[in-house]
């Protein structure tokens, strides 16, 4: 009992902050599934939609603020892809690449610009603050509600891809854009549905991270951002379930890790695995053995 | 239906199409044969708008479709089976099936069309839920076939559909064309087995080298002493 006490708070957080990976790592899985792109600026994104909450929620109501913010992070995503990664499409991977680092440092400056450098306060939802007990344990509505609404977000995502006709373009689409197109599908659509999939779920994700800290800053996004491309690498790139159980586990395991009273080491801990799983197993848990493009 | 006037291709410094003039009349198989790099998959690509073209026309029905993108093309009804079977590996046998059909909203018109083509390939019925990446070459080349026929194509265009195959399925794919054709589609045929391909079809193309060299009624250019010499092997 006493070892489920001292366990149980720890287990939760990291359920809840590994859902919260898993939130921005469908995002980086998905971009690289579709176009062989690792999208740098994914983390950034999930800082400004952060940024943007902020600034919203000192004019507008809360609820209106966490609309706006999925709208706004969406339209940045597509905006993104529309401008800095479509006209370097049939371009070397490498310069697409570069172009994402760009965009990643660009999205930075500009938050830079924009907070002035300081920390800004993330507003209190109170909702997801409100305490509750779980077996003893006390934690928040957030540690919650976010793996459950994770769950819900995956579930409906894969059911999008095998069931609808818009998933199985998604599906063709990552194989052969040439073929795809014969089909009639319209490549341009299929990519920007991808994008604004991903850039969606990076704001539910960004909404859930940042309530659990008080302030936010241009590099915010950094370590998140890192930590769910881990865990995409980890689960396979390209595969959303692997990503999903890549980043519950390395929630998990950081939480574990602090249990243990050696917090400096956590998140050493993400790139150590990062490390090992490229050496072991470079396809990661649930990857395509033949990654390139037939 | 389809005219192709003075078609140019680039690809860099390459001239791939040298001006090109071909006829797709409505009730027929035409084939096109020439030898390795002639042009032949540039000129389908091109149709499809896959490629850029530097000049030249195509007309469908009278209507402009040069530079229109390749969705608009498909929605004509003009389809690509293209070299090398290109089935979605991943997607299930029934999921190829229903992609070819992506344009079209019509569920009974896909039901019935997705029935043709498993009474034309009984195989495909029987490998309904199997992921088409562990189909054989031959069976490959059957599911491509019958995904383009799911467009509900009027021009059916195919790119070496006998491929790598074996000499008896080849005539299946043979037979299976000629019933196409019979169904009332149109078929533009590329062929490296040439006899093969006069034999069924109503009129014949000759390329060489980005051009036309030679056209004619399928069994007549048979009997030509060029065409015996260059393609037919004898
Ligand atoms: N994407 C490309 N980039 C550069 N050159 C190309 C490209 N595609 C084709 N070519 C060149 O254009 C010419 C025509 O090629 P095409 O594929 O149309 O020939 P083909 O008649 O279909 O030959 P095959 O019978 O071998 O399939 C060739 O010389 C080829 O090397
Ligand atoms: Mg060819």
């Amino acid at each position: 009992m006493e070892f489920i006490a001292k366990w149980l708070p720890y287990i939760l957080a990291g359920i809840s902050v590994g859902g919260q990976f898993a939130l921005i790592a469908i995002g980086y899985t998905m971009v690289y599934g579709i176009l062989r792109l690792i999208n740098f600026a994914h983390g950034d994104m999930f800082m400004i939609a952060g940024l943007v909450m902020v600034y919203m929620a000192t004019v507008l109501p809360l609820w209106v603020s966490v609309i706006l913010v999925l709208i706004i992070t969406v339209v940045l995503g597509c905006t993104i892809e529309r401008v800095a990664y479509r006209p370097l499409r049939s371009a070397p991977r490498m310069s697409i690449m570069i172009s994402a680092i760009g965009v990643s440092y660009f999205l930075q400056n500009m938050a830079l610009y924009i907070t002035g450098g300081l920390t800004r306060t993330y507003p209190t939802i109170d909702w997801l603050q409100k305490n509750i007990t779980i077996m003893g344990a006390s934690t928040k509505m957030v540690t919650i509600i976010t793996p459950v609404l994770t769950i819900v977000l995956v579930i409906a995502l894969v059911f999008l891809i095998k069931r609808t006709k818009i998933g199985m373009a998604m599906r063709a689409v990552s194989r052969d854009f040439d073929t795809s197109a014969l089909m009639g599908i319209d490549i341009n659509r299929v990519i920007a549905v991808t994008f604004i999939i991903g850039s969606f779920l990076a704001a539910v994700g960004s909404i859930l991270y940042f309530s659990n800290y008080t302030g936010i800053m241009p590099t915010s996004g950094s370590m998140p951002g890192l930590k769910a491309f881990v865990a995409a690498v980890f689960g396979g790139i390209g595969s959303i379930p692997g990503a999903v159980v890549g980043a519950f586990v390395i929630g998990i395991c950081e939480n574990i890790i602090k249990g243990l009273g050696l917090t400096t080491f956590s998140d050493a801990f993400t790139f150590v695995l990062l490390i090992v799983i490229l050496m072991v197993k470079p396809t990661g848990l649930f990857g395509e053995k033949n990654i390139d493009k037939v | 239906m389809l005219t192709i006037k003075g078609l140019n291709v680039h690809y860099g410094g390459i001239h791939a199409l040298r001006g090109i003039d071909l006829e797709v009349a409505d009730g027929h198989i035409i084939s096109l044969i020439g030898a390795n790099g002639a042009g032949k998959s540039t000129t389908l690509k091109s149709i499809m708008g896959l490629v850029a073209k530097t000049s030249g026309q195509i007309l469908w029905n009278d209507k402009d479709i040069t530079n229109i993108p390749t969705k608009e093309v498909v929605k004509q009804g003009i389809v690509l089976c293209p070299e090398g079977r290109r089935v979605f590996p991943d997607l299930t046998v029934e999921e190829n099936l229903r992609i070819g059909a992506y344009l079209r909203n019509d569920k009974d018109g896909i039901q019935k069309d997705k029935e043709w083509v498993y009474e034309l390939f009984p195989r495909m019925k029987e490998r309904e839920w199997q992921l088409a990446g562990t189909l054989s070459g031959g069976e490959q080349q059957m599911l491509a076939v019958g995904r383009a026929l799911m467009s509900k194509p009027k021009l059916l265009m195919l790119d070496e559909p006998s491929l790598g195959l074996a000499p008896l399925v080849i005539k299946d794919i043979f037979a299976i064309i000629k019933q196409i054709k019979d169904a009332g589609v149109n078929v533009l045929l590329i062929e490296q087995n040439a006899k093969a391909a006069l034999e069924i079809s109503d009129y014949a193309y000759v390329m060489e080298t980005g051009k036309i060299t030679m056209s004619g009624v399928g069994k007549e250019l048979m009997n030509d002493e060029r065409v015996k010499k260059a393609y037919l092997g004898e």
